[in-house]
């Protein structure tokens, strides 16, 4: 298809290389695609003759950001919210992020759900440490995040930050699925940055 | 074929050593793990493939909780409550409140009775379909928590139409409940418990008890005598499903259990994994009558008794027992009156922490693959063994 047939429009930014598939996606995933964002139309990206010009880092944070594979670290009441965000429900698929690895070796995205304790955070720092790089960190609900309402509690750790560096804060008791969508979609954002 | 469920070769564990040598290994499973449902930590010993011993190492999500009860006043320490069996959370608030209410001597309005009832039959409901969904992923069927978690999700819909939270309600008040039903939620209610029933006998019933697999794996696997069931003091479906007729709903009777007609307790004979999914499957069943039931009987009148608003528990002790999702919740609690403004005590009896006592009396000689679906058919919480 060549340019001069279809109308360029200037609201959508399609980010897929499909012919004609105009995607609306949330607004959190079409900023953030590294860099100034170039000005894409549709036609042009679906003849098969024209070439895009990016660098690597672009095109590997790009690839990265599209399928961050979570490790399941449910620990408290926030994991039958992460379940139920990658149940039918909350289709947590939609974004590349449901499958649930149970190894860290295999996983990108550690969701931290629930309340660490203090004879949880060096098993969670041991398997932090077992991930491979590139990997990210969601701190899942107020106990993960800060201490939440667990703030006095002589067995909790208050914070996930002080055992393991967080990317992503989801608040809530617990946050609801579609706040771990967000978590996840900006998490997304970040990553497709390179950061 | 399968083979009779009844038949007694069934729960003896089928090893042969055949003059092998072998020699112990010490499997870790957990904290980690995604069918220890949480982060319990089992320490296994293994003989080939036989289990000879089995360590659960639990305290990973122990948060103090019974301390905190002690520091947070008597109305703070219910949003703690659910924090303890956190996937049926109502039925801890139903417990903690009652523990004032038996101390105070609250007499609760009827139409909070009936509300408290309810909530705590759905939220009985939204429990056993997480157990349903997650045991199906333990014995390697993935199906079932998707079409679990879709009921579950309209259940939680309900609630957080109710109350405000889909998880950790905080909705029980001392004297009855913090809200009544908004406009509109009963006729809801009502259609959702005719798509619930529908669901309960086409869905669940086709994709598990028609499946091989789940069958094999679960019929005499984890075998419990009634006899065994009552001296490691197991309650809930877990005693039921060994042919102990035990239900605190009617043998301590509390709220409005004993005017229901629809209630009646679930049993079974046989004491494996199947029989308690079959006991829990026929509560998911008994659950939607009590709430039809609760619904068409539903009287008028206030939600909530008027006690004031700087309410202080008198002085006096109460051990008030709930039947939980999952046995016996039960509550002691100590308050020592006057101006105190939190309890003295408040001892948690965790239904989940009683029950997986009996897990290395189950382990002992069976085969490694089957500790998955014998821990599944538990049905741990690790916030309430832990609290």
């Amino acid at each position: 298809m060549a340019l001069d047939q279809k109308a360029p429009n200037e609201q959508v930014q399609p980010i897929d290389f499909e012919e004609g598939v105009v995607q609306r996606r949330p607004l959190t995933t079409q900023t953030g695609m590294g860099g100034t964002e170039p000005k894409m139309i549709s036609g042009v990206l679906a003849d098969d003759d024209n070439i895009v010009f990016t660098t690597v880092n672009n095109l590997f944070a790009w690839a990265r950001s599209r399928s961050p594979w979570p490790l399941g670290y449910g620990l408290a009441c926030c994991a039958i919210e992460m379940m139920a965000s990658a149940a039918s429900h909350h289709d947590l698929a939609r974004f590349g992020a449901e499958v649930f690895r149970s190894s860290p070796r295999q996983a990108d995205v550690m969701i931290v759900a629930g309340t660490v304790t203090h004879k949880m955070a060096p098993r969670l720092r041991r398997l932090y440490e077992q991930m491979p790089e590139p990997k990210w960190v969601i701190a899942m609900g107020n106990c993960a995040s800060s201490g939440g309402e667990f703030w006095d509690s002589y067995a909790t750790l208050q914070g996930v930050d002080t055992v393991v560096p967080v990317d992503v804060y989801v608040p809530g008791c617990p946050p609801r699925p579609e706040a771990l969508t967000e978590g996840v979609l900006r998490l997304r954002e970040k990553i497709a940055k390179g950061g | 074929m399968r083979p009779d469920p009844a038949s007694p070769a069934l729960a003896e564990p089928i090893l042969t050593d055949e003059g092998l040598e072998t020699e112990e290994l010490i499997l870790n499973m957990g904290p980690q793990h995604p069918s220890t449902h949480g982060v319990l930590r089992l320490v296994l010993k293994l003989q080939g493939e036989k289990v000879i011993e089995c360590i659960p190492v639990m305290g990973y999500l122990h948060r103090g909780l019974e301390k905190i009860f002690e520091w947070r006043t008597f109305q703070g320490g219910i949003r703690y409550a659910d924090q303890a069996d956190y996937v049926s959370n109502m039925l801890n608030e139903h417990c903690y409140v009652g523990a004032m209410e038996a101390i105070a001597n609250i007499d609760v309005p009827r139409r909070a009775e009936y509300i408290r009832v309810l909530v705590d039959e759905l939220s009985r409901c939204a429990s056993h379909l997480v157990w349903l969904g997650t045991y199906g992923l333990d014995v390697g069927a993935t199906t079932p928590l998707l079409y679990c978690f879709r009921d579950r999700e309209e259940i939680l819909d309900m609630f957080e139409e109710l109350c405000g939270s889909r998880m950790n309600f905080n909705y029980f008040r001392p004297g009855g409940v913090l809200y009544d039903f908004p406009p509109g939620m009963l006729a809801k209610l009502e259609r959702f418990l005719d798509r619930f029933a529908g669901h309960i006998e086409r869905d669940y019933v086709e994709l598990l008890e028609t499946n091989e697999i789940f069958l094999e794996r679960t019929i005499g696997v984890g075998t419990i005598p009634g006899d065994v069931a009552k001296a490691y003091s197991l309650t809930g479906p877990m005693l039921r499903a060994s042919g102990v007729d035990w239900d605190l709903r009617k043998d301590r009777p509390y709220s409005i259990y004993p005017e229901l007609k629809s209630f009646r307790s679930v049993t079974a004979v046989e004491g494996d994994a199947y029989a308690r999914y079959k006991v829990r499957l026929g509560e998911l069943r008994r659950s939607v009558e009590i709430v039809r039931e609760c619904i068409a009987n539903l009287p008028g009148g206030a939600v909530r008794a008027r006690l004031g608003h700087v309410w202080k528990c008198p002085k006096g002790e109460a051990y008030y027992t709930v039947e939980g999702a999952k046995g016996e919740v039960g509550i002691y609690m100590i308050s020592s009156g006057g101006s105190a403004p939190n309890p003295f005590r408040a001892k948690m009896r965790g239904p989940s922490f009683n029950n997986l006592q009996i897990l290395p009396w189950l382990l002992r000689g069976r085969l490694v693959a089957d500790a998955v679906a014998i821990l599944g058919s538990i049905d741990i919480v690790l916030g309430d063994v832990d609290r």
